[in-house]
């Protein structure tokens, strides 16, 4: 049976494990072990377990020398310097750039900068101007104010002499008047001409009175 | 013998050569080692060979692949273990490919050969030893006295340290060798059963749905381990490429 064969092979594998290390000296017991075992299919391969073969091992200790070796001084001398320098140049260049983004950034930060000083002086100007034309504007509010209420109150002034003029003129118009009317009076009521002296005194008195 | 999960490890010679009475033969295992090599090497090698500043995505697994170890040995051993890079690097990169070609049916899995993971483990333990010693000198040897023990406990504790500083080359080889090893005869047993069951007739295909599920499982399991034992290897090795670095700081 194929399938109980495979058992037998599998079972002494395991338990020869821990003495594999011993290397050479080992070999010898190890083979023993297992010309018991392989005997059902020792023909084929000598009966010794092949790890263990001892027969072998300066063969594959040469080529596995000859092998290592030669990959070892291929690493060494052309993989190792030529990954590193690829990991290493791509870092500088990373370093690089970040530099120059710094710079850039460095850059546009004093751009920024300089933009925000000449704003806030163009404002500050502005400000000044604004200020300096309203200060203007409203001084010459104030003077056009002034030279009006001048104005006003000449004509004012002028206006109130003449109505004191008139109304002065109205009241010595008025005497007069008011004899005409008392002679006119006077002759009607009593039909008797009085006297412009007495007339002239009535009023005076009656204007006195008043 | 199709279902024999031992058939899987088994070397066979493809250009045989015999030096001083040692088998040096050229073997479907060195096969593999060139194979793993050519695909690592290949990989990193032309991936990388634009030299993007942006990478592509072949470039971009290289480039991950680079960094994750950097950033493993600069943390397991700090920027003075940063000169072990190669070799991290190297046997990181080995280990997976190696385990990665391994779940190909058919493949050769170098993985899983006591020798080649036991011989990586010794490269790690003697450069530790190498340059710790070459470093250090006699101080290096202070890795075997932790600071703040009471003189009492310091022959037991010393004791310890130096076991379990023997310990390391067997259990780092151990570790991979065994998980390659077991897993590959798992999913073989398991596929097995989905022949074996299968040539039962009806009733045996019906059976074997479950087997064939398992594999399907352990397959996925198998790529995850294959990553897990290179990731965990290259770990300890920087740990204890750390013991070379700073022996007394622990």
């Amino acid at each position: 049976m194929l399938v109980t064969s495979a058992y037998a092979q599998t079972a002494p594998a395991a338990p020869e494990t821990p003495a594999a290390p011993a290397g050479d000296s080992h070999a010898a017991p190890a083979g023993e072990t297992h010309t018991e075992t392989g005997a059902a299919h020792g023909a084929e391969h000598g009966g010794t377990f092949p790890p263990f073969d001892a027969t072998y091992y300066p063969s594959m200790l040469l080529w596995l020398v000859i092998t290592f070796g030669l990959f070892y001084i291929l690493i060494k001398n052309v993989i190792v310097p030529r990954v590193g320098g690829i990991i290493e140049n791509r870092q500088s260049r990373i370093a690089q750039d970040l530099d120059e983004a710094g710079r850039l950034k460095a850059e546009a930060d004093a751009a920024v900068a300089t933009y925000e000083r000449e704003l806030a002086a163009a404002r500050a100007k502005s400000h000044t101007i604004a200020e300096t034309a309203r200060e203007a504007a409203k001084a010459k509010a104030v003077a056009d104010r002034n030279a009006i209420e001048a104005e006003l109150a000449a004509k004012l002034a002028s206006a109130e002499s003449r109505i004191g003029e008139i109304k002065a003129q109205a009241f010595a118009e008025v005497g007069q008047i008011a004899e005409e009317t008392a002679s006119s009076i006077v002759d009607l009521l009593i039909g008797g001409k009085a006297t412009n002296d007495d007339i002239k005194a009535a009023v005076a008195a009656a204007k006195t009175g008043a | 013998m199709a279902n024999d999960p031992i058939h899987q490890f088994q070397i066979s010679k493809i250009v045989p050569i015999e030096i001083g009475g040692l088998d040096f033969s050229f073997t479907n295992a060195s096969l593999f080692m060139v194979a793993t090599v050519a695909c690592a090497a290949g990989f990193l090698y032309f991936a990388t060979s634009q030299r993007s500043l942006i990478p592509g995505r072949g470039q971009s697994v290289a480039e991950m692949s680079y960094e994750f170890i950097a950033n493993m040995l600069r943390e397991g051993a700090g920027s003075g273990g940063m000169k072990f890079f190669p070799l991290v690097f190297s046997l990181f990169m080995f280990v997976l490919t190696a385990n990665l070609l391994g779940m190909f049916p058919y493949f050769y899995t170098i993985t899983s050969q006591i020798i080649v993971t036991f011989a990586l483990a010794v490269l790690v333990i003697g450069t530790v030893l190498v340059y710790g010693f070459y470093k250090h000198g006699l101080h290096f040897l202070q890795l075997f006295v932790p600071s703040g023990v009471p003189g009492a406990l310091l022959p037991l504790v010393v004791t310890i340290e130096i076991i379990s500083f023997l310990s390391r080359p067997v259990s780092l080889s151990v570790r991979l060798f065994a998980n390659m090893l077991a897993g590959h005869i798992t999913l073989k047993v398991f596929a097995g059963f989905v022949a074996s069951l299968g040539a039962l007739g009806a009733l045996g295909i019906g059976g074997a749905v479950l087997p064939l599920l398992m594999t399907v499982a352990l397959t996925g399991l198998e790529f995850l381990v294959a990553f897990l034992q290179a990731y965990v290897f290259a770990v300890l090795t920087c740990m204890y490429l750390n013991d070379a670095v700073h022996p007394g700081g622990h």
